[in-house]
């Protein structure tokens, strides 16, 4: 936990490089993703993420892998990289 | 050893009766594993004669919101601490790599995650390999034998001087590709062979592979393209978060750009951080990628994680 704003800290394995340059571009790309399923990922200070539903729904997530899940909830199913009707969309 | 440097930690993992304590206690007999701390859980089948022989209770400390993968040992954690500890305050002789031989049974995953998560221990501790014995008599036995065999770096086949380990050992190595596989008659093996050597290279495996176990199947992939990290990692948390009970182990050397490629190593949901490596173990520069699981198409595996890379440059 961080001294100063109370924020949990994290090093999860994914977002170990890219510094706020590439977080920044990780929103966009998970956007692009989360936007077939109706939902929209946002930074918050560079430090943990919002993720929101189209019913007006919110969640702070720490990192992707919480990310994931929680979107699973909002979605009303797993979010799976490999259904291919993601893949055309992403194409 | 500077105290910036981390202590490699060897798993010792395979199933009941696999030969694990044999080969351990003929390693142990070796003078260059003087300086090795071991901690096992059967105290009573080992030689008890080394000095840095320590014992544990499995203890497994379930977090509120993990999966079995992500389990904390928490009696290792301990263990390791207090290794630490006396080593520094001089109550033990020092050592250099600690073995620690798990249960027959144990999964490996909760070691692993408590060897990257535990806050002391990840910083004075670095999982160095996973090695598992498979006996040739009886091959993989049950699910956790499957899973100590597919997190392995080193496959070592025991026994194949009561059975022929030829064709337990092409099935290992088409199963878990990540892996080398080495015959040990006796536990009769120089240290250097088992803990010696990066241990980094994947072998190839051919496409059209097939090696199937328990419908647990392994899938190389190689692309030609660079590959963008941050892509890579949206995918793979995606992947891992959806299908992980499907996912028993990735490891690959991916080209992202630099001098070196990354190194990735992940055994179930547990994830090792990344590390970027100074050169390419061969001319082959191409990023390459061994899924184990099941149920994992390797087209669809190929044509996701292309959609996701692709879609990164836009």
């Amino acid at each position: 936990m961080c001294a100063l704003c109370g924020v949990l800290l994290n090093d999860h394995w994914a977002e170990q490089d890219g510094g706020r340059r590439g977080r920044t571009f990780r929103v966009g790309l998970v956007n692009r993703v989360l936007d077939h399923f109706g939902l929209e990922l946002d930074d918050w200070a560079g430090r943990v993420y919002v993720l929101r539903d189209r019913k007006g729904r919110a969640a702070v997530v720490d990192n992707l892998g919480v990310l994931w899940t929680q979107a699973a909830v909002f979605a009303g199913r797993p979010l799976d990289p490999l259904d291919p009707e993601l893949v055309r969309a992403l194409d | 050893m500077p105290l910036t440097e981390k202590t490699p930690v060897v798993l010792l993992t395979g199933f009941l009766g696999s030969g694990k304590t044999t080969l351990l206690q003929r390693l142990l007999a070796h003078p260059e594993m003087g300086e090795t701390a071991v901690i096992v859980n059967e105290l009573g089948e080992v030689a008890i004669d080394h000095h840095l022989l320590r014992r544990v209770d499995e203890r497994t400390v379930v977090l509120g919101n993990g999966c079995v993968c992500c389990t904390l040992r928490g009696d290792l954690a301990d263990e390791l601490r207090d290794l630490l500890g006396r080593r520094e305050r001089a109550e033990i002789p020092p050592f250099r790599r600690v073995v620690v031989e798990t249960t027959g049974v144990a999964d490996p995953a909760p070691i692993v995650y408590t060897l990257l998560s535990e806050p002391v221990v990840k910083h004075h501790f670095e999982l160095e390999r996973v090695i598992t014995t498979v006996d040739a008599v009886h091959g993989l036995r049950g699910r956790e034998s499957l899973l100590q065999a597919v997190a392995a770096d080193r496959l070592v086949v025991t026994k194949t001087d009561l059975a022929s380990g030829g064709e337990l050992e092409r099935r290992l190595g088409a199963l878990n590709p990540t892996a080398e596989v080495l015959e040990v008659s006796f536990g009769e093996v120089d240290p250097d062979v088992l803990f010696g050597g990066e241990g980094r290279r994947l072998r190839d495996l051919p496409a059209a592979s097939h090696a199937e176990h328990d419908g647990v199947q392994a899938h190389s992939l190689v692309f030609d393209e660079q590959l963008d990290w941050i892509a890579f990692g949206v995918w793979l948390t995606m992947l891992l978060s959806s299908r992980g009970s499907d996912v028993l182990r990735v490891k690959g050397l991916l080209d992202v750009g630099g001098s070196g490629p990354l190194l990735l190593n992940g055994v179930q949901h547990v994830v090792h951080p990344p590390v970027h490596l100074d050169a390419w173990p061969d001319d082959d520069r191409r990023s390459r990628i061994v899924f184990i699981g099941r149920g994992l198409e390797r087209s669809a595996l190929e044509e996701s994680l292309t959609a996701f890379v692709r879609a990164a440059r836009q």
